[in-house]
C-alpha cells in the first residue's frame, strides 16, 4: 500500500502556501480513513519555516534543501525532486495546490512521471481502485467524480475546499539527501519579486468576496466595494468587463478568463451574471446581488436579490455593518 | 521571429450547453466550438511581438477532432502564418498525459524560438498540459505571463509572471514555453481583410503515425484518468428578491448575513 504525498508550495514570505495548509488537512483526513501514510514534502532553498509549518498538520514532513529554489521559478526545481523520490518510492497520490505553482508542478511532475493528473479536486475519498476525485466541471454545472485508471496519480486541490486544522500533535522533520533528479528541467530565472501597491490576498483563498461590475460604472465606483469588502473582511473581485475597462488589475477577475472562486458570501454589485462570470462563482456558500435590473441573469442563482441603486443600497449596508462592528 | 501558439478548439462557453456523453467523455459535438479564450490572448501577443519585431511567423498547432479547422480559421483570420492540425480517431479521450506528449512530438517537427500556450483552457479548466509540453521538450516554462518581452539579438526572454503579491520577472534563454493569460491584453476581432486572407492560408493535417506516435502510447486507450460518474449539484433555493428602500434592502442583507452566521 502506497503512502499520499502533499507537496508544500511556498508562500512570498517563504512560509507555507495556505492552499497547501488546506490540502494536507484534507490528505490527513484521507489518510486516516485508509490507513495510508500521509508524508509531507517541501523542497525550498530553506525548508525550515515551511517544513515547521506543514508539520502541524500532518505526522512527517520530509525536506529537500535545494539552494536553486531562491532564485529560480520553483516547480521546475521542485519537479524534478519529487519525481526522482516519486520513481522511487511509488506513493499511490500526489497532491497539490490548485492554484498557479501546484498547477505547473503537476504538468511538470506528470510530464517526468507519466502519472495522470485530476484537477480541481472539491473531495477526494477512496475506491478499490484507488483515489475518487469529485470536482465541479462545466462552470459549476455538473459535478464529476473520477479515477485514475492504473490507480496512481497527481490530483490538484481546489482553495477553501476544507478549513486547515492543525493535527492534535506535531509531526517530525526529517531533511533528505536529495536523489540526483531524474531529468532536471532546465531552470527559469527570477530576476526580481515586484510587489505592486494594493495587491490584496488571492481571492481563491478569500472567504467573503464582494465585487463589482459594469455597474460600478468606474474606477471611483470601486470605492463602495472596497469599503464593504473591508468591513466584510473580504476581498475585492471583479467582472471581466470591470477588468477590461481598467477599473481595477486582473489579479482579482473572477470567470472564464479569472480566478474561480468558492467563498462562503459572494456579494456582487452591479454584476447581471452572464455566463463568463456565472462560471467563476456559482458555487459560492452564498450569493447576495444588489442590481437595478430585476431581469439581470444573476436574478436565476442568487439567493437574495436586492433591486436597486448598488451605491445607495451599498452604503446603507456599510452604515449597518460599521454599526454592528462598533 | 517564429512563435507556435497553441491552440484548442473548446466548446463555446457561452452556449452553456456542455455535456458529458454516455462514454463520461466531454461530447465535443453537443456544442459549437470556439477558439479557447485564454488561447486568443496569447495569439494577440504574439502577434503584437511579430508586428513590432517587423517581421516572423506564428504557426498555430491544434491538437482536435477533425471539424477543429473552422475554429483555426479564425485564429488564422486574426493573422497568424499557417496552422498545424494534429487529428487521429485514436486520439478522441486523451488525457492531459497524452494531450502533453502529442503536443511535444507534433513541436519536435517544427522550428520555433518561443511556444506560447493558453495558461488553461475553459472546458478542462486543468492548466498542466503547457508545463507538460515545455518538460518533456526539456524547454524552460515561463507561466501565468502578464507581459512577455523578448531579446532576439541576446536570445533570452523576460516574462511577467503574476504572483499572489504582484509579479516575478523571470528570465530564461530562447527556446522556451510560455503559458499566458488575459493580463495580455484584449484580442483583436479579425479584419475583413483577414478573414479573406485566411481561406488560403494552410492547415497541414498530422495523424499519429506522421508524428512518430503509436495509438498504444497515446490516445483514449491509454488515458490514465477516467470519469467515474456525474450527477447534477444540489438546486439552489429559490432567489429571494426584495424590493423596496435602499434601508430596506440593507436591512434585509444584514439579516440574511446573520441568518448564514456569515456575520
Amino acid at each position: 500500500m502506497g503512502a499520499l504525498w502533499v507537496v508544500a508550495e511556498p508562500s512570498p514570505d517563504g512560509g507555507l502556501a495556505r492552499i497547501s495548509a488546506e490540502a494536507a488537512t484534507l490528505v490527513r483526513g484521507l489518510g486516516e480513513r485508509t490507513g495510508r501514510e500521509v508524508l509531507g514534502l517541501v523542497v525550498a532553498a530553506d525548508p525550515a519555516a515551511a517544513a515547521t509549518e506543514l508539520a502541524t498538520y500532518l505526522p512527517i514532513v520530509r525536506t529537500v534543501t535545494d539552494p536553486a529554489a531562491a532564485d529560480h521559478a520553483w516547480s521546475a526545481v521542485a519537479a524534478g525532486h519529487v519525481a526522482a523520490l516519486a520513481d522511487g518510492e511509488r506513493p499511490d497520490a500526489i497532491f497539490v495546490g490548485a492554484g498557479a505553482d501546484g498547477r505547473d508542478l503537476a504538468g511538470a511532475l506528470s510530464a517526468l512521471t507519466g502519472l495522470g493528473v485530476l484537477v480541481n479536486a472539491v473531495a477526494v475519498d477512496w475506491t478499490d481502485d484507488g483515489p475518487s476525485v469529485e470536482m465541479n466541471v462545466f462552470g459549476g454545472k455538473l459535478i464529476t467524480t473520477s479515477g485514475f485508471t492504473d490507480g496512481r496519480g497527481i490530483v490538484t486541490v481546489r482553495p477553501n475546499v476544507t478549513t486547515a486544522a492543525a493535527a492534535a500533535t506535531a509531526g517530525r522533520i526529517e531533511a533528505l539527501d536529495p536523489p540526483a533528479p531524474t531529468a532536471p528541467l532546465p531552470a527559469v530565472r527570477v530576476i526580481d519579486r515586484i510587489s505592486e501597491a494594493g495587491t490584496q490576498a488571492p481571492i481563491e483563498e478569500a472567504r467573503i468576496i464582494v465585487a463589482g461590475g459594469r455597474g460600478v460604472g468606474g474606477p471611483d465606483g470601486f470605492g463602495i466595494v472596497e469599503q464593504l469588502a473591508a468591513a466584510l473582511g473580504g476581498a475585492v473581485g471583479a467582472t471581466r468587463a470591470a477588468v477590461d475597462s481598467g477599473w481595477i488589475p486582473y489579479s482579482q477577475q473572477i470567470g472564464q478568463t479569472g480566478k474561480i472562486v468558492k467563498p462562503e458570501l459572494y456579494l456582487a454589485l452591479g454584476i447581471s451574471g452572464a455566463i463568463q462570470h456565472k462560471v467563476g462563482m456559482r458555487t459560492s456558500g452564498a450569493i447576495v446581488a444588489v442590481n437595478r435590473d430585476a431581469d439581470a441573469p444573476i436574478a436565476e442563482f442568487a439567493d437574495l436579490f436586492v433591486v436597486g441603486d448598488l451605491f445607495e443600497v451599498g452604503n446603507a449596508l456599510l452604515e449597518r455593518l460599521r454599526a454592528r462592528s462598533g | 521571429m517564429r512563435i507556435v501558439v497553441l491552440v484548442k478548439p473548446v466548446p463555446d462557453p457561452a452556449s452553456a450547453g456542455e455535456r458529458l456523453g454516455p462514454d463520461g467523455r466531454l461530447d465535443r459535438a453537443a456544442v459549437p466550438a470556439v477558439v479557447n479564450g485564454n488561447d486568443e490572448y496569447v495569439l494577440e501577443a504574439a502577434l503584437k511581438l511579430i508586428e513590432a519585431a517587423g517581421e516572423g511567423e506564428i504557426t498555430l498547432l491544434s491538437m482536435a477532432p477533425t471539424n477543429a479547422p473552422e475554429t483555426l480559421r479564425k485564429a488564422l483570420a486574426m493573422g497568424a502564418t499557417r496552422g498545424v492540425h494534429v487529428t487521429d480517431a485514436a486520439l478522441a479521450g486523451s488525457c492531459t498525459v497524452s494531450t502533453a506528449r502529442v503536443l511535444a512530438a507534433a513541436l519536435g517537427q517544427l522550428e520555433f524560438d518561443m511556444v506560447f500556450a493558453g495558461i488553461d483552457s475553459s472546458d478542462g479548466v486543468g492548466g498542466v498540459v503547457p508545463a507538460g509540453v515545455a518538460a518533456l521538450l526539456g524547454l524552460p516554462y515561463l507561466s501565468y505571463a502578464a507581459r512577455i518581452e523578448p531579446d532576439m539579438d541576446a536570445r533570452t526572454v523576460r516574462v511577467r509572471r503574476i504572483s499572489a503579491t504582484g509579479y516575478d520577472l523571470l528570465e530564461a534563454p530562447l527556446p522556451v514555453v510560455i503559458g499566458g493569460t488575459q493580463a495580455l491584453g484584449e484580442p483583436r476581432y479579425p479584419s475583413l481583410k483577414g478573414i479573406m486572407a485566411a481561406r488560403n492560408k494552410e492547415i497541414v493535417t498530422r495523424d499519429l503515425g506522421d508524428l512518430g506516435l503509436e495509438g498504444s502510447s497515446v490516445g483514449g486507450a491509454v488515458a490514465t484518468t477516467r470519469v467515474l460518474d456525474s450527477r447534477q449539484p444540489p438546486a439552489r433555493a429559490a432567489t429571494e428578491i426584495v424590493r423596496g428602500s435602499p434601508a430596506e434592502g440593507a436591512d434585509r442583507i444584514v439579516d440574511f448575513l446573520v441568518e448564514r452566521r456569515i456575520v
